[in-house]
C-alpha cells in the first residue's frame, strides 16, 4: 500500500506550485487558477489524514469529510466573486492585468 | 513496489507537471486546459486514498463548473498579451525560491512526525460512510451550523456575483 508521506509531499509540492503561480503570475485570472491549485493540495492533505485517522480509530471519520466539502463550497464561492470582479474590472479598464489595476493609486 | 503504488506514482507526477504547466505556460487557454488535467489528477489521487464520493464531486465541482467559469472569463477578458509578453513578473526568480524553500520546510517539518512514513492500508468497504456523513450534516449535534452558514455563503457569493458582474446602464468610473 502506499505510504502516507508520499501524500504529503506531492499536496506539499502542488502547494509551492500553486503558491509561486499566485506569487508570480501577471493575469489575475492565472492568480485565480493558482489558489485552486493550492486549495487542492489542502484537500489531498485533509483526505490523506482522514484515511490515516480511519485506519488508526475505525470507521465513522466524519470530521474530515465536513472540512473538504467546507473547501469545496468556499472554493466554488471564491471563484464565482473572484471571476465577476476581474470581468467588471476588465469592463472598466479594459485590462486583466493586476499591475495596471491601478485605480486606488494616489 | 506494488500496482497501487505505480498508479499513484504516475498520477503524481502527471498532476504535478501539468501543475507546473497551469503557472508556466504562456498562453492562457493552455493554462486552464493544464489545469483540468491537474484537477483530475487530483480527483484520481481522491479516489487512491478510497474516497470515492468526494472523488466524483471533484470531477463535478472543479471540472465541471469551475474550470467552466474559468474558461469563460478567459474568454470575455482577452487581451493581446499571448506570446510577445511575459506572463510572470519581472523578478520572478524571488517566489520560485521562496516557493522551493518553503517545500523544504515543509517536508523536514513533516519528516520528523513519527508516523511519517506509515503505510496506508486498505479499509473496509464500509469506511466511507456516506449515510452518517449526510446524516451528520443536518443533525443538530453535528454541523448543521456550519452547513447552514455554508448554504447562505454560496448563496450570497452568488447573488453577489451577478450584482458585481452584471452591466449598470449609467456612466461608471
Amino acid at each position: 500500500m502506499i505510504p502516507l508521506s508520499w501524500y504529503l509531499i506531492a499536496a506539499a509540492a502542488l502547494f509551492c506550485i500553486g503558491l509561486f503561480g499566485v506569487l508570480s503570475r501577471k493575469n489575475a485570472v492565472s492568480i485565480l487558477m493558482s489558489v485552486e491549485l493550492m486549495l487542492n493540495a489542502v484537500n489531498i492533505n485533509l483526505l490523506a489524514f482522514w484515511h490515516y485517522h480511519t485506519q488508526l480509530q475505525g470507521a465513522g471519520q466524519i470530521t474530515p469529510q465536513v472540512f473538504v466539502a467546507m473547501v469545496f463550497i468556499v472554493a466554488a464561492a471564491e471563484v464565482a466573486v473572484g471571476l465577476a470582479l476581474i470581468i467588471s474590472a476588465y469592463r472598466r479598464r479594459e485590462t486583466p492585468v493586476v499591475d495596471e489595476m491601478t485605480l486606488l493609486k494616489g | 513496489m506494488s500496482g497501487l503504488q505505480i498508479v499513484f506514482l504516475i498520477v503524481a507526477v502527471v498532476t504535478l507537471f501539468s501543475g507546473v504547466m497551469v503557472v508556466a505556460s504562456r498562453k492562457m487557454m493552455h493554462s486552464a486546459l493544464w489545469l483540468i488535467l491537474t484537477l483530475l489528477g487530483v480527483a484520481i489521487l481522491f479516489a487512491t486514498l478510497q474516497a470515492g464520493f468526494f472523488a466524483i464531486v471533484q470531477v463535478l465541482v472543479y471540472i465541471g463548473a469551475i474550470s467552466i467559469l474559468i474558461i469563460f472569463t478567459l474568454m470575455l477578458t482577452r487581451r493581446v498579451m499571448d506570446e510577445e509578453h511575459p506572463q510572470v513578473i519581472k523578478g520572478w526568480w524571488l517566489p520560485a525560491v521562496m516557493a522551493v524553500i518553503l517545500f523544504g520546510l515543509i517536508a523536514g517539518f513533516l519528516a520528523t512526525w513519527k508516523d511519517f512514513q506509515v503505510m496506508l492500508n486498505e479499509l473496509p468497504a464500509d469506511a466511507e460512510n456516506l449515510a452518517a456523513f449526510g446524516s451528520a450534516l443536518v443533525n443538530p449535534a453535528g454541523y448543521v451550523i456550519p452547513f447552514e452558514v455554508a448554504s447562505v455563503l454560496l448563496l450570497a457569493a452568488l447573488v453577489g456575483a451577478i450584482y458585481i458582474a452584471a452591466e449598470r446602464k449609467e456612466k461608471v468610473g
